[in-house]
């Protein structure tokens, strides 16, 4: 099953490393990470995409909070949370596709970030899901590049 | 000594800190990276640095010395080639969890990541074989670093720690700062153990009918012998050992079942098979000790006593948890037993049928030479109280069955690892710490020559360990597994042809050795050994050539196919 693991990290050179290092050296799947600082400069949080059984995921867990730089590991998944991903993606652009695409934008709610003679720049924030929904119905009209963020995920507020 | 607020350089500070760690010896060597910090050294009297052969040799004889005193190990080394040779030996102690500190120079700051002479990522290459490592890139953060360094080697599971030292960091000046407490908000271990956890652990082994204590290094680690002892003793519960656990429990004692798993007693594993109850102490059921893991211990409701969360539920899934540090797992667990339980006698019984239908032997012939009577020999005159040391291979295996071990900390053995070239230097280490006990090293052939250089080491600084060399000519474990496994196909394992003289290559080194090839010269050459105390002693035991450790689970066997002998029973000895 998929899981969604919120760590919170020293802002410190080598953490990423430390983290990413420890998920391959013990064969764990590793979907996505990413990494940004917090309020506090010198914690960062981290969001970690991966899937296992109760059996692994207990052990990835663990194995983070046993990491020296590691201050906060929390399962998301089983908790109320938002999780956002950003998706980037340049397509093909022509005359007989322009107004659909326009359409497909506004039905993802999505926003234009450029636009040439030939080509859209377009962003899409959303879960995972919808990023994935979104990804398959643009590719008709042609994708040249596409970038992801990977999730980002935080506990809903009281 | 300097005080606080004092200006000092960066080698300075290094030197006070190890000070303040009461650090006894440095197992080190100098290097272009390190010349301000040996500059320091040369006026440094109270901290006395061991000059080695090898920089492997630094790292293991840190953690004999670590292994055998309690007390961190520490290394120096320098950049570049010095720290990419600690690897083996950083490793070897994240496996075993010994609190070694690793101290490394590194290229000026300016030309990290220029790929500059005698550069290398030492931090990203020990990443994955450390507790922690730190890069330290102002002189400002190396007091704080190194006291972090020293906490997070000893605190909790110890472990290695690397600190790697720029050369102009260890050049530059600042205040002298000593923090006197250390704060690391993501290391927390968990030292109390959860009460109730321990009062189901009591209510369950008081019920138990076949109960076992498995118990490991975290024992010996936790210095939790003696609570272990009285809960055995006072219960009538037998204890079976790991490797690393040798000695938490009094080998000689009736309760005793030796070492479990693939080389241990057939007692041992048979009472695993057959316990109701198994009591895992700073033990992580490791592949050597189970075996095929849907086979072990089936009948079994399994309480599992680490300090370390990661290792529950890793290899086996237990019944009952219990995360915290051994000592405070078995002080409290005491508390919580009741006065009396039933006294096991049946159980007891069964168990002395087992070491009856399969003892440990082996038959003596007047004129060969046997491992494990060269083993037992110095266990009797040792009377189980020295610190032995062993290389990897089959004596290291009959160390564990035929030497009695009777305290903790009296093995000092590669487990994890499983590292050759250990046990030289590793046995140093230990004697320079332990100058009460005579310590004493069971060392292959073929391990002995990957860190002979080390030999110089104990020869010069009059350190007198007692190597008794099992020469049987071979690579005597791997030959075994061909003999078994691998259609007796004994593709580079005999060394008949290419060892060298030991006794010749030993007095060369100026180290005193002599040779035994049966029994009565080698009660002599042992009597000999133990008595010399002037400096090292080699004994080239000249062992039977193709002698095999029995009993063996084969790896990821069941306790059910343990061999007790050999296949072909046609095979020369
Ligand atoms: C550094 C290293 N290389 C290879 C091995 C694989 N290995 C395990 S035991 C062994 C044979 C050891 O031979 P020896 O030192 O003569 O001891 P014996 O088994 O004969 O007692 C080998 C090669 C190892 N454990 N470590
Ligand atoms: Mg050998």
């Amino acid at each position: 099953m998929k899981h969604i693991i919120s760590v919170l990290v020293e802002n410190r050179f080598g953490s990423l490393n430390r983290v990413a290092a420890m998920f391959s050296a013990r064969g764990f799947n590793l979907e996505s990470i990413s990494i940004g600082e917090t309020e506090d400069p010198e914690i960062s949080r981290m969001t970690i995409v991966t899937r296992g059984d109760d059996q692994i995921i207990n052990q990835v867990l663990k194995q983070l909070n046993r990491l020296i730089d590691t201050i906060k590991v929390t399962d998301l998944t089983r908790q109320p949370h938002v999780e956002r991903e950003l998706l980037l993606m340049t397509l093909k652009l022509s005359k007989s596709t322009q107004h659909e695409i326009f359409e497909l934008i506004n039905v993802f709610k999505g926003k234009v970030v450029d636009i040439k003679q030939k080509s859209i720049t377009i962003e899409v924030i959303g879960s995972p899901d919808k990023i994935n929904t979104s990804i398959d119905i643009f590719k008709p009209y042609g994708i040249k590049e596409l970038a992801r963020s990977g999730v980002v995920a935080i506990h809903r507020g009281e | 000594m300097h005080n606080t607020g004092q200006i000092l350089n960066g080698s300075e500070i290094f030197f006070e800190c190890l000070r303040r760690e009461n650090v006894e010896y440095i197992f080190g060597y100098p290097g272009g990276s390190l010349l301000k910090v040996y500059e320091t050294l040369h006026d440094i009297e109270d901290i006395r640095h061991i000059l080695v052969r090898h920089e492997q040799g630094a790292t293991h004889m840190a953690e004999g010395y670590a292994r055998a005193t309690g007390k961190p190990g520490v290394v120096l080394v320098t950049s570049g080639p010095g720290a990419t040779n600690t690897v083996t030996g950083i490793a070897n102690a994240y496996m075993d969890s010994s609190p070694i500190v690793v101290f490394t120079g590194q290229v000026p700051s300016s030309l990290i990541g220029n790929d500059a002479f005698q550069e290398a990522d030492i931090v990203g290459i020990t990443r994955p074989i450390t507790k922690h490592n730190f890069l330290v890139k102002d002189v400002r953060e190396l007091a704080i670093t190194i006291r972090k360094a020293f906490y997070l080697a000893t605190t909790g599971r110890p472990g290695p720690v690397v600190v790697d030292m720029p050369k102009d960091v260890l050049a530059a000046t600042c205040p002298f700062e000593w923090p006197e407490t250390v704060e690391i908000r993501g290391f927390k271990p968990t030292f109390k153990c959860h009460k109730n956890q321990v009062e189901k652990a009591a209510h369950k082994i008081a019920k138990a009918k076949r109960p076992l204590l498995y118990v490991g290094g975290g024992v010996i680690t936790a210095e939790a012998s003696e609570e272990l002892r009285t809960l055995a003793v006072r219960y009538n519960i037998p204890v079976t050992m790991t490797l690393q656990g040798l000695g938490a429990f009094p080998g000689n004692h009736p309760l005793s079942m030796g070492m479990l798993g693939m080389h241990g007693t057939y007692w041992a594993n048979q009472s695993v098979n057959n316990c109701d109850l198994l009591i895992a102490v700073g033990a992580r059921f490791d592949d050597r000790v189970t075996g095929k893991i849907d086979a072990f211990a089936t009948q079994a409701y399994k309480i599992h006593n680490d300090i370390d969360p990661t290792n529950v539920d890793k290899n086996i899934k237990v019944d009952l948890p219990i995360v915290g540090d051994s000592k405070d797992f078995l002080a409290t667990l005491l508390e919580e037993m009741p006065e009396k339980t039933e006294g096991h006698e049946s159980w007891l019984a069964e168990i002395e049928k087992w070491r009856k239908k399969c003892p440990l032997s082996y038959s003596l012939e007047p004129d060969s030479l046997k491992t494990e009577f060269v083993i037992e020999e110095v266990s009797k005159e040792t009377a189980g109280n020295a610190v032995v040391v062993t290389d990897v291979g089959q004596h290291q295996m009959w160390t564990s069955q035929f030497y009695t071990f009777m305290n903790p900390r009296s093995i000092i053995s590669s487990g994890g690892l499983g590292t050759m070239g250990y046990g030289l230097p590793a046995a140093i280490g230990a004697a320079f710490g332990i100058t009460d006990r005579p310590v004493v090293l069971f060392c292959g052939d073929g391990g002995f020559m990957m860190n002979i250089q080390e030999l110089v080491t104990a020869v010069y600084n009059r350190i007198p360990v007692k190597i008794f060399l099992i020469n049987n000519s071979y690579l005597g474990m791997v030959r075994q597994w061909q003999e078994l496994f691998h259609k007796e196909k004994y593709s580079f394992t005999d060394l008949g042809d290419s060892n060298p003289d030991f006794v010749k290559l030993a007095e060369a080194f100026g180290c005193k050795a002599l040779m035994a090839d049966n029994p009565e010269n080698a009660k002599k050459a042992i009597k000999i050994a133990l008595d010399y105390n002037e400096g090292p002693v080699l004994v080239d035991c000249r062992v039977v050539r193709k002698d095999m450790v029995f009993p063996m689970v084969p790896a990821g066997g069941a306790i059910s196919d343990m061999l007790l002998a050999r296949l072909n029973p046609k095979t020369m000895v």
